[in-house]
Formats: C-alpha cells, sequence, structure tokens
C-alpha cells in the first residue's frame, strides 16, 4: 500500500455515464431515418447533398481550429451533425458547390467565429440554410418532386386543396430532403425524446401554437403542422441545446414563439416557408429568456422567524 | 381513503410510493452501491497498537492538549479542550501512554496538531457520569453532558452538538436524518437497523435539550429493514413518527429534508432553527443516548468500509485515530489498484491524499474505488443542455454559477445566488461535459467571501 499512487481529485467522485459524445452520437442515430426517407425519395440526389454537407461542416471545423492552433474536436459530432442537418433543409437538386459552401459557412461563421461548441447564439446549420436562401434564392426553392425529377412547387405554395395529407404524412410530395416525411421525423424525434437529449416543451409549443393559429386564421392545422419544414425544425433544429432557453418556462415561451413567427410569416408574409428565421430570432432572444424566467430559488424571499 | 402500508412482505420501495415524501424541485436517480454492505452487521475493529487524535475534529475553535508525552491516559479520557463555546473536547480512544503531541497529516491532506498514544492495548476505561433516568435529567444537563462528550455531528459536517441544542429560536420538531443518500455509505442504515432503540433514546433527549414537542425520523424508501426496526421502536410514542422518503438525491440535504418532512423552507442565509426545528444524524442521536446513558466520550464510530477496490466492504466500529489505511487492511486490503479513495461519500467526500490519516469523529465512510468506478472533471464545453439547472435542489443555475465562479466574476455569481448553494456536487454528476461546476462554485464562494472581507478592511 504504500507506494499507491492517488488520482487526487475534488468531488463529485463518480458521474454520470451520459456524455457530449453519447449526445450528439444519438441526435445522429435520431436523423438515420430522416436521412433513409430522403435517400427512398431522392435517391443519388441526397445521397450527394447529405455527403457533402457533412464531409464540408466536418472539414471546415478541422481547418478553422487547426488555423487557430486549438485542438481539433470534430470527433465530439457537433459538426456532423450541422452538417447533416444543413444537407437535409436543402433541395435535393441544389448545385455540389452550393451545398459545399453553405456547410462551410454553416460552421465557419455560425459556429467557430463565435468560439465553437456551446459558444454560438445561433443554430450553425439554420445561418447556413439563411446564408444559402438570401444568396441563391432561386436555386434554393428549385422544389423536385419525389422520384420522377419533374420540378415542381413545394405544397406551402400551392395550398392545401392541392396536396394529398397521407403524401406529406410520408413524404412523398416536393421540398428539401429531410422535411417531406413526417413519418420519419416523428421516429427520430420521439427517440430522443425518450433518450432524454430534447425536451417535449419545444416542439410542443410550436406544434402547439401553429395549430391553435392556424384554427384562429380559419386555415386547415393538419396541412400547417406536415407540410415545409415546420416539424424537421421543431424536433432537430429548435431542440438544438447550445441555442435554446435551458429553463423550462424559458423553453415553452421559446416554442409558442416559434410557433406565432412561422404563422406571422406563412399567413402574412411574402414567402412561404418561415421556419428559418422564426427560430433565428427566437434563438436572439434566448439569453433574455434564460434570464426572464429563472427558476425560483429555495429559501428566497423566506422570512427569518422571531 | 386508509392506506394500509405493510413493510415486511414487500418491497416498500414500490409499494408505498403513495405516502413517500421528497423535496419539490431537482434532484436526481444516481447509483447506491449500498448492497456490498447494507446486509452486513457492524463488526469491531480491534484498536490498532498507535492511535493519531487530531485535536481539532469539528467546526469551531481547535482544542488546546491537556495531556502531555509520557502521561498515561486512560480510554475515554479527555486530552484536550477549548474554552471558545463553538468547539468539542477531544478524547483518548485507547489506553496507554501519550507519545508526541505534535502536527501531523490529516487524511485530506492538511496538518494539524494531534496526540499520538501508544495503546497498551487494556482498554481501561475512564468512569463516565451516567444518568440513570433520563426522563428525569435537565436540559442544562443534556447540552453539558453532550458537550464533556464532545459529540459533534457524525453525518459529516462536524459541527459540535452542545450548540445545535442550544438554538436561539423555540423549535418544536427535531428531524433525525436517516436518509443517507450518498452512495456506498450504509453506517446509518445498519445503525437503524441494530440500535434503533438507542437512537429513539437520544432522539428524546435532543428533545428536551431544546424544547420541541415532535420528533420524525427521515428514512430513504431503499432501507426498509431500517424502517420497519424504527417504526417499532417510536411504535409507543405519540410524539414521534417515521416519514418514509423518495430514493432521491440530496433527499438528505438539511433544506430539503426539511421541506420533504415538513414542508418549510428555511431562509436564505438562515438554519434550520428559523424555521422551528434542529436536524440530528442518526449515529449522533445514539452518541447522545450513550453519554447521557453510560458516561461514554465521542471517541469510537461506525465508519462504512466500501468502493470496487476493496476486498470484502463492510461496516466497522472504529476507534478514533486509527489509520484509514488499517480499515482496508481489515476488510481484506485492495482489489487491484484503486483509482481513487475518498473520505466520506462519493458525490461530497473530499479525496484521501494519505492513507496514514486517522480516523476523525465525522467519518462516514472511507471508499476506494476502482478505475470503472471513479471519474473526474474533464471540462468540455457546456452544450446548455440544462441537465444541471434541472437537477439543482436550490432553483439555481449551476452552468452560469460555475462559469462565473471560475472567471472570476464573483460579484456575478452572487446576484445569482451563488451563496445559497449547499454543494451536493448533483450539477457536476449529472454534466455531460464533465465540467467541474461545483468545484468553481466553491472556490467562487471563497472568493467573493475574500472580496468582502477586503472591501471590509478598505
Amino acid at each position: 500500500m504504500d507506494d499507491l499512487r492517488l488520482l487526487v481529485s475534488p468531488s463529485p467522485h463518480i458521474r454520470d455515464t451520459d456524455t457530449t459524445e453519447k449526445i450528439m452520437f444519438a441526435v445522429l442515430l435520431a436523423l438515420l431515418p430522416v436521412v433513409a426517407a430522403s435517400i427512398y425519395f431522392f435517391r443519388w440526389d441526397a445521397v450527394r447533398v447529405v455527403l457533402l454537407a457533412s464531409g464540408s461542416a466536418v472539414a471546415t471545423e478541422a481547418i478553422f481550429q487547426r488555423l487557430r492552433k486549438r485542438p481539433v474536436t470534430v470527433a465530439d459530432g457537433s459538426a456532423l451533425i450541422t452538417g447533416v442537418l444543413l444537407g437535409l433543409s436543402v433541395p435535393p437538386t441544389l448545385p455540389s458547390w452550393m451545398v459545399i459552401l453553405g456547410s462551410a459557412f454553416a460552421i465557419a461563421i455560425g459556429k467557430q467565429v463565435f468560439g465553437g461548441l456551446g459558444h454560438n447564439p445561433f443554430n450553425p446549420a439554420l445561418v447556413g440554410r439563411a446564408f444559402l436562401t438570401a444568396s441563391f434564392a432561386k436555386a434554393m426553392t428549385a422544389w423536385t418532386a419525389p422520384i420522377d425529377a419533374v420540378s415542381a412547387a413545394t405544397p406551402l405554395a400551392m395550398g392545401p386543396a392541392v396536396s394529398r395529407i397521407p403524401d406529406l404524412f410520408f413524404g412523398s410530395v416536393a421540398g428539401s430532403l429531410g422535411e417531406t416525411s413526417a413519418l420519419a421525423i416523428l421516429l427520430g424525434g420521439i427517440y430522443l425524446f425518450y433518450r432524454g437529449v430534447i425536451d417535449y416543451r419545444i416542439p410542443v409549443g410550436i406544434l402547439g401554437s401553429v395549430t391553435v393559429f392556424a384554427l384562429l386564421a380559419g386555415q386547415d392545422p393538419v396541412f400547417h403542422l406536415l407540410s415545409g419544414s415546420l416539424l424537421f425544425g421543431a424536433v432537430y433544429m429548435a431542440t438544438d441545446m447550445v441555442t435554446s432557453p435551458v429553463t423550462k418556462a424559458g423553453r415553452w415561451i421559446f416554442g409558442i414563439g416559434i410557433g406565432v413567427i412561422i404563422m406571422v410569416i406563412r399567413v402574412w408574409g411574402g414567402f412561404p416557408e418561415g421556419v428559418t428565421y422564426a427560430i433565428l430570432f427566437m434563438n436572439a432572444v434566448t439569453p433574455l429568456l434564460n434570464r426572464w424566467t429563472r427558476p425560483r430559488i429555495y429559501g428566497q424571499g423566506v422570512k427569518v422567524s422571531e | 381513503m386508509v392506506f394500509v402500508i405493510s413493510f415486511s412482505d414487500s418491497n416498500p420501495e414500490r409499494v408505498s410510493k403513495l405516502i413517500q415524501r421528497t423535496f419539490p424541485r431537482g434532484g436526481g436517480d444516481i447509483p447506491h452501491h449500498k448492497e456490498a454492505t447494507d446486509g452486513k452487521p457492524i463488526v469491531v475493529m480491534p484498536a490498532p497498537s498507535i492511535v493519531v487524535i487530531p485535536l481539532q475534529q469539528h467546526i469551531g475553535a481547535p482544542c488546546e492538549p491537556v495531556v502531555a508525552v509520557g502521561d498515561k491516559v486512560k480510554m475515554g479520557q479527555m486530552i484536550g479542550q477549548s474554552t471558545k463555546f463553538i468547539s468539542a473536547p477531544v478524547h483518548s480512544s485507547v489506553s496507554g501512554q501519550v507519545l508526541a503531541v505534535e502536527e501531523r497529516r490529516l487524511a485530506n491532506g492538511a496538518k494539524t496538531m494531534c496526540v499520538v498514544i501508544r495503546n497498551d492495548g487494556r482498554d481501561e476505561m475512564v468512569a463516565g457520569e451516567k444518568h440513570g433516568d433520563l426522563r428525569k435529567i435537565s436540559a442544562a444537563a443534556i447540552r453539558e453532558a453532550v458537550k464533556n462528550a464532545g459529540i459533534v455531528g457524525m453525518g459529516g459536517a462536524g459541527f459540535p452538538t452542545h450548540v445545535k441544542l442550544n438554538p436561539p429560536k423555540p423549535v418544536d420538531t427535531i428531524l433525525i436524518n436517516g436518509a443517507e443518500c450518498e452512495p456506498y455509505l450504509t453506517c446509518d442504515h445498519r445503525l437503524m437497523v441494530e440500535q434503533a432503540e438507542q437512537m429513539v433514546h437520544g432522539l428524546f433527549a435532543i428533545m428536551k435539550a431544546t424544547g420541541a414537542a415532535k420528533g420524525v425520523i427521515g428514512i430513504e424508501a431503499n432501507k426498509p429493514d431500517a424502517i420497519s426496526q424504527v417504526q417499532e421502536a417510536v411504535a409507543e410514542y405519540e410524539q414521534l413518527s417515521v416519514a418514509v422518503l423518495q430514493v432521491r438525491y440530496p433527499q438528505g440535504a438539511e433544506k430539503q429534508l426539511i421541506k420533504a418532512i415538513l414542508n418549510r423552507e428555511v431562509p436564505s442565509g438562515g438554519l434550520p432553527h428559523d424555521v422551528g426545528c434542529v436536524v440530528s444524524n442518526v449515529h449522533t442521536a445514539i452518541a447522545i443516548y450513550e453519554a447521557l446513558s453510560a458516561g461514554k466520550a465521542s471517541y469510537e464510530r461506525v465508519v462504512t468500509v466500501s468502493g470496487g477496490a476493496v476486498v470484502d466492504p463492510r461496516n466497522l466500529l472504529v476507534r478514533v485515530g486509527t489509520p484509514i489505511e488499517e480499515l482496508f487492511k481489515f476488510c481484506g486490503g485492495f482489489l487491484g489498484e484503486p483509482e481513487a479513495v475518498v473520505c466520506g461519500g462519493p458525490m461530497t467526500g473530499p479525496p484521501v491524499q494519505d492513507l496514514l490519516g486517522p480516523v476523525v469523529k465525522n467519518l462516514s465512510g472511507v471508499l476506494a474505488l476502482s478505475k470503472e468506478e471513479a471519474a473526474f472533471d474533464e471540462n468540455f464545453p457546456c452544450i446548455r443542455c440544462e441537465r444541471c439547472v434541472r437537477a439543482c435542489p436550490m432553483g439555481l443555475t449551476p452552468n452560469l454559477l460555475g462559469e462565473y465562479s471560475n472567471k472570476g466574476l464573483y460579484r456575478d455569481a452572487e446576484r445569482l445566488h451563488l451563496r445559497d448553494c449547499i454543494e451536493c456536487s448533483l450539477c457536476s454528476y449529472v454534466c455531460p461535459a464533465k465540467r467541474a461546476l461545483v468545484t468553481w462554485i466553491k472556490k467562487g464562494k471563497a472568493g467573493l467571501a475574500a472580496e468582502n472581507a477586503k472591501e471590509k478592511v478598505s
């Protein structure tokens, strides 16, 4: 026992087995059904876009960290998630160089300039998507109907009269790669909820407020819920831990705020889809929500007895 | 509706969920690791040949030695005391001869004055003052006896018990903390199973000393045998009851225990007597009983020796001053090489830096953790998963408190109620990025106190 070398570290001496890497891996796993659905509906275009977007994201992160002489942390999986998310949120016909550029922008400007993982105020994938939409508006709305490769309008532009709800649910409609199959998104979302990675408050807040808003506006709520990137955004984008509030009340306000902004844009706005901007806007409000909704502290405001 | 609860025939953890009490926010499920020791009776460990007894084993003023090198001492004889109110005398745990009065290293690495005694193996006791009928002693006599016996909070805090028995405000209820929510530790559990009656007598003495009319023993539901033993022991007393607590960390933290059992909130910066109660530990109550009934001083205690790197984990009745290394040797030694050795529980206990450090009055356990069990800070970036916010039983935002404290922004941390942190460590435990949240927060508290002190001077 005399020559025993002991690890002297402060308490706690035991830790939960969950780690950042495991959480990131769970998100990637949850994206699998969506990736599978996108490949089923869009074939090689889906493979091309998702691979290019992921590769570009990981490479950008590594290059950026190398240039800043910081440890390269691409193994934590966070850049890969941003890449896959971005790939899934662009149209299948988007030219390869645009995919690569958008993904690089997402990581460089959306994440690394703020200091990397955990420090970015906005969801990096949405920053990339907003950049692509603003720069290449035409290519970003060149929707292709699945499989037969005939160009088509997104259901949101056509309206509920022409779109069939079952098509929206299973995904055989025109749209961005990962947004078309509500079923695949729900599968991934249920897994993430079960795994304790996402909080139900944010997606429920979004979907609930969209439903209520649609009913008040006299529109079909089911159509609104299943079309566009609403579900995809509610499950995978808005729930990003880094850019959403840390308090329960803050998460309700965050989700409801996103839903309301989406519907304002959809009902009165100039373009059919508002999910990207709604989430980015609420990302900006997140620090304030964190400040306003701090939980009540034990023993605060309790009077000392005489 | 009437719930009939029987603990003898089924698992109370499942059956009695409806009546289990808990604190309202935060907390978490952590592994218990209690199965290695909770079914084994307490074993008396023979006294070592030499004991090293620190002159400070409590919060408050250190003791001055009252023996000199070469003196003969008896077991239970006072060897150090202080004239200060917040202090507790120390006693010899063996009979024998004083070898030295000198600075020695404690298990936590700190140096302090110690009395080193060679054990003559005769265990000659000093004659202590016995109180025959506990019901006839006055409150002042109880406090005096507790003080003379050198009793301190044995759950870990080490606060002098006679001070606690003299609350500055009226107190109506005494809580006995039998939650034992720290993993691995089972010394209180075993004591409740084996010495429930003694604990109840100790509880009565505390009630008498403080003027409290009621007593409640709170026990986590994962100790069904302790619950049934204590229920039996309190059955004939109307003023006593058992509260079955949900298994949830940190159920045994003083503020959480008070909230769970009495639904009272200790005000920020306050103490339990601010809400009319005093909380005492199981072992402390038993020590009070022993001091009153047999005049026995606090010179031995039950210590849980456990962890994956211990060959034969169990609870030992150990003399104060026994080197910690001896406890592990008595339990069969180490199984492979331990990664970390801990004093107390793994959530809040300090690391052991010196295995030759002695057992002290408030040492509830020594754990040797294997490589698989032990974990430490790695400080990956915060991904704001909010698990620490959800887990904090005080309603704090540990992510921000930790960050501000670590960056020296003590005033910002203070505004987020830094000082209300109870240091339960659950934030660090749940953090997937393995950030040193509670370590930073402790550093922040110290930094804030230093800043305040500097401002007072200038």
